[in-house]
């Protein structure tokens, strides 16, 4: 038995018999953390005391019979939470030396069980990115093909838990940024609806579509990671207020009457036909299962991009702005006065993606562009959002590609933005509308590499969802198969 | 001031609610604490935190805006407001742009020729405010500028007011009604040195009869009553001298300097900021049912106004008393307590204008501090009206109250100061004085009516200040006379 290749639930069963200890646990995953972590360049900060001193807490609480679901479990977190006395950089020079004095909600959450906070780990810089080559600590590479990206913005996240380094990782996902690099590296992902995870704590890129989720080695785990950051917080005005299910007991693998959708819209010239190939089988598959496969529309899909990339910069503007280096994070030094700190400070400390999105959105919200940019974008994503809800009247959930292609190389996209942004062309959707999203494996691309799945449900309805994946992870075996790494 | 020029004056107020806490965050809003004592992640706009609305501060903004006749908004939206300031640490205030919570009110303001005018308010919208800079003055500390965010995001109101005020006399007139609103309200504590209470005032001039408006200078920094009648003067000089002298007035952001009763320009409208304002997507939209605005309601107090009216209709004050004591929400209280308790509204109207007035100005203590409260102080006017004690011995009373605390009945039982109204008592002494003072019997008698006061007097004396003086007046012209 290697101890990093069992997930969190095989974990739970052998913390909770004494089988294993917490410490041995997290040894296991740091000592392979310091093996294998440099090559794919996952971590930006590694917590190997703390993470310690945690499972050493852990221990007494399996000691002490007061162990909860996560007690004793390695979990690495994107750069993008607030942790308190450890480095937040959100993959960016900007916030290099940022101590943070507070715990963001999610992190909170999984402390209270008493998982151990392994890491923190690499990003596209402000989670503004498909392929993690945004960040300032250096691109992740994929464990799958060290010559291909791992997706982004949590590429880390993903090829952490692809790679064995930790037994599950928090992402958010703005417009695809767990869902994208899950399917790239081959792990599951969920995206849950807006509100449904507090946001409090986590470093905003776009406000209205970011979303805490996990990232996991298959849906059981997913189930129980969600589990935990779930729910209602008062610090959050827009989180919502409703009853989290037991996700677990959602697991039956019954798939009766289930009506599954595929958008027309989504199987369109540019998808690479491995991709459709397998989502092809993926809906076979279901059939098998009793589900009933029909396809559907989404009539304003095409619109999604450019919706997304007007609101998210306008947001991404605004929030944006608080680094100043009046307070905290990188300051210049010689700066001739106030003006010239600003500029001087932000031009060092944001990467070329980072300023092209602040002076898009800064465009979008400018006096006498913003009814035409902004507003008209506000307006449509109200369409989007209709499209998806007349959708559910039809079926229970869709059934679509995760990204056009499997995992690119790396620097084949760097220099054409409009080529990257089309990467999320079946994930931005979800985060428009608001609704909940995961991403699991379904299959291999002729030359090797991982290709996703994307379910999108019905506001609220990851408990549909997560029964959705489970059964077509019970019928298949992508989920088992691991890197040569 | 030059004749054939109208004045336009629209004000901008931003009135700093009293909370306890602020208004996106659970930090105190107390002031003068350690700089960037009162902070944490929200209000230091740290990554990743997030605002959630103080529910109390839109309490005040409906009170507010019920107090001036606004429209309360069933459904407002918060707005981010972008723009670059070391005292601002998210980049953006987050206010109201587009619906905010109270519209389309108005103030009736008393003019000097005693007509009343109504002001409109086109609008009242809550805000955060902003930290401070304090500009290094001390040799460690020289050439560069230190931020305190304590202030930061503490709660204000911003209330702003139609272009309908034709003179400095009329601004002030507004403001005033205004302030005394807010502070009856208890929704903001008023201080203007202090900046609770801060007014820009938006000034422009054109030729009677003009229908459109002139080009307007907004005028900031303005933090007294009596500033803001010589900021505006000066800029309205200035402004018809311009356009006298061939010029045009520009529409630019004007500073007040107080030393020199002047303005001078800030920034003009090329350098206006473009604020990009939109939605913020941190906060869901503020949505209040007629049910919330309706509990508000039944917590407003009887306004300054309505307080006047009564006193001079139902209390029978006159209309000067009815002003001066319906001033101050307090005051009025404690006037409306004694009012009550003792049935003579008139009298209690005159004791408190004048003896606690006077004291309370000696003492420099508030009304909700006087050591006499209207159960005592009535309890006082209660001898009186029972001829327990005269009014003159009353005023020792009073002061010894004021010191002690006691009561009027304690401390008229601990001196002895029960007025003698026992005739055989006073007869003796009238007799006595009668006896002791033949020539002044004489000159009475022979018609020097006055010398009554003399007598009176006298026997006052003798009986320590305790005797009846009615009853000795009457004893003494029947003995006098022999009648």
């Amino acid at each position: 038995m290697t101890i990093y290749d069992l997930t969190m639930a095989e974990l739970r069963t052998r913390l909770d018999s004494r089988e294993i200890s917490a410490v041995e646990v997290t040894n296991a995953y740091l000592d392979r953390i310091t093996a294998t972590g440099p090559d794919i360049n996952t971590f930006i900060t590694v917590c190997t005391d703390t993470a310690v001193a945690e499972a050493q807490a852990a221990d007494q609480a399996l000691a002490a019979g007061t162990a909860a679901p996560l007690t004793g479990l390695p979990i690495a977190v994107k750069d993008i939470f607030n942790a308190t006395g450890i480095r937040t950089t959100c993959g960016s020079r900007i916030l290099g030396n940022f101590i943070s004095p507070y715990d963001a909600t999610a992190i909170a959450r999984i402390k209270e069980q008493r998982a151990v906070i392994i890491g923190k780990l690499n990003m596209d810089e402000f989670a503004m990115g498909s392929s993690n080559e945004n960040s300032a600590f250096g691109p992740v590479r994929n464990p799958w093909n060290l010559t291909h990206v791992p997706g982004g913005s949590s590429g880390g996240s993903a090829a952490c838990v692809s790679a064995r380094q930790a037994a599950a990782a928090l992402g958010t996902d703005t417009g695809g940024s767990i869902r994208q690099p899950a399917s790239y590296c081959s792990v599951v992902g969920l995206k849950p609806t807006y509100g449904r995870v507090s946001r409090y704590g986590v470093v905003a890129y776009a406000s209205s579509l970011d979303q805490v989720g996990p990232i996991t080695r298959d849906v059981r785990d997913c189930a129980l990671l969600l589990q935990a950051i779930a729910g209602y917080d008062p610090a959050d005005s827009t989180s919502v207020n409703t009853p989290t299910p037991d996700y677990q007991a959602s697991l039956t693998g019954d798939l009766q009457g289930l009506r599954i959708g595929m958008p027309q819209e989504y199987f369109i010239e540019g998808l690479d036909d491995d991709v459709r190939k397998a989502l092809e089988q993926a809906a076979a598959t279901y059939r098998d299962l009793g589900a009933e496969v029909i396809e559907v529309s989404l009539p304003h899909t095409a619109y999604a991009v450019a919706c997304y990339y007007l609101i998210a910069t306008a947001e991404a503007s605004s929030n944006l702005a608080r680094y100043d280096g009046v307070r905290y994070g990188l300051r210049a030094d010689n700066a001739e006065n106030l003006i010239d700190m600003y500029m001087q400070s932000r031009a060092a400390g944001f990467g070329a993606e980072v300023k092209r999105r602040i002076m898009l959105g800064t465009y979008a919200l400018s006096s006498g562009y913003y009814d035409a940019y902004y507003l008209k974008a506000q307006k449509v994503r109200t369409l989007i959002r209709q499209d998806f809800l007349d959708a559910f009247e039809k079926v229970d959930t869709l059934l679509t590609p995760v990204a056009p292609t499997p995992a690119f190389a790396l620097g084949e996209k760097v220099n054409d933005p409009l080529q990257m942004y089309l990467s999320d062309i079946y994930t931005i959707p979800a985060n428009l509308a608001g609704t909940c999203a995961m991403s699991l494996p379904c299959g291999f691309s002729a030359n090797g590499l991982p290709i996703g799945l994307q379910l999108i449900g019905k506001p609220f309805d990851e408990a549909t969802l997560l029964h959705t994946a489970h059964a077509f992870e019970q019928a298949t075996e992508w989920h088992q198969r691991k890197p040569e790494f | 001031m030059m004749q054939g020029y109208e004045t336009v004056i629209g004000l901008e107020v931003h009135a700093q609610m009293t909370t306890k806490t602020k208004i996106f965050c659970g930090c105190s809003t107390e002031f003068g604490q350690t700089p960037n004592s009162q902070t944490c992640p929200v209000c230091l706009g740290l990554p990743g935190a997030l605002p959630v609305l103080n529910q109390r501060v839109v309490e005040f903004a409906i009170k507010t805006g019920l107090a001036t006749n606004c429209q309360i908004a069933p459904r407002s939206l918060f707005a981010r407001k972008n723009y670059f300031y070391p005292d601002l640490p998210k980049g953006y205030q987050i206010s109201q742009f587009e619906l905010p919570v109270c519209e389309h009110g108005w103030l009736d303001i008393d003019l000097e020729d005693g007509k009343t005018k109504r002001i409109g308010i086109t609008r009242a919208h809550m805000e955060e405010d902003a930290g401070k800079l304090m500009h290094g003055d001390k040799p460690e500390t020289a050439g560069s500028s230190l931020v305190d965010l304590n202030r930061a995001c503490t709660p204000l109101l911003e209330i702003v007011s139609e272009p309908d005020m034709r003179s400095p006399e009329e601004a002030i007139a507004y403001l005033k009604k205004l302030h005394q609103i807010v502070v009856y309200l208890g929704v903001c504590d008023g201080n203007l040195e202090e900046g609770s209470f801060r007014c820009d005032a938006n000034v422009s001039v054109r030729p009677y009869g003009q229908a459109e408006f002139g080009t307007r200078a907004e005028l900031k920094n303005i933090n007294s009553f009596r500033f803001i009648k010589q900021a505006i003067e000066y800029e309205v000089e200035r402004q018809i001298d311009l356009i006298e002298g061939g010029g045009k007035v520009l529409q630019e952001t004007r500073l007040f300097d107080s030393n020199t009763g002047m303005t001078r320009s800030m920034r003009g409208k090329e350098e206006a900021h473009d604020y990009r304002y939109f939605p913020d997507p941190d906060l869901v939209p503020l949505v209040i049912g007629p049910e919330w605005v309706e509990q508000v309601r039944g917590t407003l107090p009887e306004l300054p106004d309505a307080k006047r009216t009564r006193f001079v209709e139902e209390l029978g004050l006159s209309v000067y008393d009815a002003e001066v004591l319906a001033a101050d929400r307090a005051l009025a209280d404690y006037f409306d307590a004694c009012a009550t308790l003792a049935k003579d509204a008139k009298t209690c109207a005159n004791w408190i204008m004048g003896d606690v007035l006077r004291k309370l100005k000696e003492t420099g203590e508030s009304i909700a501090e006087a050591p006499v409260s209207p159960q005592l102080l009535t309890g006082l006017l209660a001898r009186i009206a029972d001829h327990t004690i005269s009014g003159k011995i009353a005023k020792s009373v009073f002061e010894k109250m004021w010191q002690s605390g006691q009561s009027a009945d304690q401390i008229i039982a601990a001196d002895g100061l029960k007025q003698v109204t026992d005739t055989g008592a006073i007869e003796v002494l009238v007799d006595e004085v009668i006896a002791a003072n033949p020539d002044q019997v004489s000159e009475y008698l022979g018609g020097k009516d006055k010398l009554i006061g003399f007598f009176v007097g006298k026997v006052m004396q003798a009986s320590q200040g305790k005797a009846n003086p009615g009853m000795v007046n009457q004893l003494l012209k029947k003995k006098l006379t022999g009648k």
